[in-house]
């Protein structure tokens, strides 16, 4: 951490490297979202490869994960995850009551099994 | 119900005022019902996964004040964890913002199909500016599901009443986190970060409008972990554009 510890480098380096490198993403998808058409067939192939995206985010985290849940067993962490989008399903698409039993039934496994 | 919001950009503004520019009055409103989520299922999410990266942040040996120019600054929680991690290890500030920028690709896209319903009557490119930085996963699904059935000249206020609150829960949560570091049982913090993919999976679900939608998210969902190992690095990218490209081509087959 040695050249984030001067003052004004170690914010000029998150600057560069952690804000504009993020946030050129989302000027740039400004001014090409502006010149889209909701109905058109470009808008709705962007909307596929940002839902196709979005989805492979979530089994990264779930199969591959970082920090405390990688300690966690995979058959915990695919067991709790499948019951959640069983339990989703089941009670009318509720997301609120997926994600909670989906999160109770993980903390429960650690409980059990440790 | 406003038709819809697909007004071409040079169309001249109509006599006798614009229809869909709503009065300031209701311009508050609308930014107020956004902003009503901070008590929200998605906000305790951000909150949480705030917390998860706060602790992070203060492992790496970096200030509360890196900690929050880091969260305020990028909104986008695994650049975040990118970030840090390579920071704390030392690499070099170029391969650091090139990890960065990668993992931030996914970006455009969610920006790209939410700007078309900011855009009113009239552009306001400072004000679009500040709303696209609100565009991370979380507020990507709330936008996508809610602004559809506003009033097109109410959209652009609730979008950035929505994305200041989940910005607010994740900054909370981020600065709660750094404070709490260490103090976490560590199952706790397991299960706080599991909550992130579940939530997101069960709103791609919720959201989904078309055959299309699902086809994505069944196809990301598949590609991803192979994408992960045969690419590393560029497997979201691969996912989004593979499983994307296949679903758009699919949308129209045994419908």
């Amino acid at each position: 951490m040695s050249f984030l510890g001067d003052g004004f480098g170690g914010y000029l380096t998150l600057i560069l490297a952690g804000v504009l490198a993020t946030e050129v993403w989302r000027w740039l998808g400004l001014v090409v979202g502006s010149r889209l058409d909701v109905a058109g067939a470009p808008f709705q192939w962007v909307r596929a490869v940002a839902t196709a995206l979005v989805s492979g985010l979530v089994t990264r985290m779930v199969l591959f994960p970082a920090g405390a849940l990688a300690d966690v067993p995979l058959w915990m962490r695919l067991g709790a995850f499948a019951a959640g989008v069983a339990l989703y399903l089941l009670l009318r698409r509720n997301v609120v009551a997926g994600v909670g039993a989906s999160a109770a039934l993980l903390l429960a496994a650690q409980l059990m099994v440790r | 119900m406003v038709k819809d919001n697909d007004r071409q950009p040079g169309e001249p503004e109509p006599a006798g005022g614009e229809p869909d520019a709503a009065s300031p009055a209701s311009q508050i409103g609308a930014f107020a019902r956004g902003f009503s989520l901070i008590v929200s299922v998605p906000s305790a999410l951000l909150f949480s996964a705030g917390l998860g990266f706060g602790a992070l942040a203060r492992d790496g040996g970096f200030s509360v004040a890196h900690t929050a120019l880091i969260t305020g600054g990028m909104f986008a929680l695994p650049n975040q964890v990118v970030l840090v991690d390579q920071l704390a290890r030392n690499e070099a500030l170029l391969a650091v913002a090139f990890a960065v920028t990668l993992t931030a690709l996914r970006l455009l896209p969610m920006t790209v199909t939410i700007v078309p319903f900011l855009k009113g009557v009239r552009p306001r490119p400072a004000l679009e500016t500040v709303a696209v930085h609100f565009i991370a996963v979380t507020p990507w699904i709330e936008s996508q599901r809610r602004l559809p059935s506003i009033p097109s000249g109410l959209r652009l206020a609730t979008h950035v009443g929505l994305g200041l609150a989940f910005w607010a829960a994740m900054m909370a949560g981020s600065m709660a986190g750094y404070a709490l570091a260490g103090s976490v049982p560590a199952m706790v913090t397991a299960t706080l970060l599991f909550l992130t993919p579940i939530y997101f999976l069960l709103s791609l679900l919720a959201t989904a409008r078309v055959r299309m939608d699902l086809i994505a998210v069944g196809l990301g969902c598949a590609l991803a972990p192979v994408l992960y190992l045969l690419v590393p690095g560029f497997d979201l990218l691969a996912t989004g554009l593979i499983g994307g490209t296949l679903a758009f081509l699919l949308r129209r087959r045994r419908a």
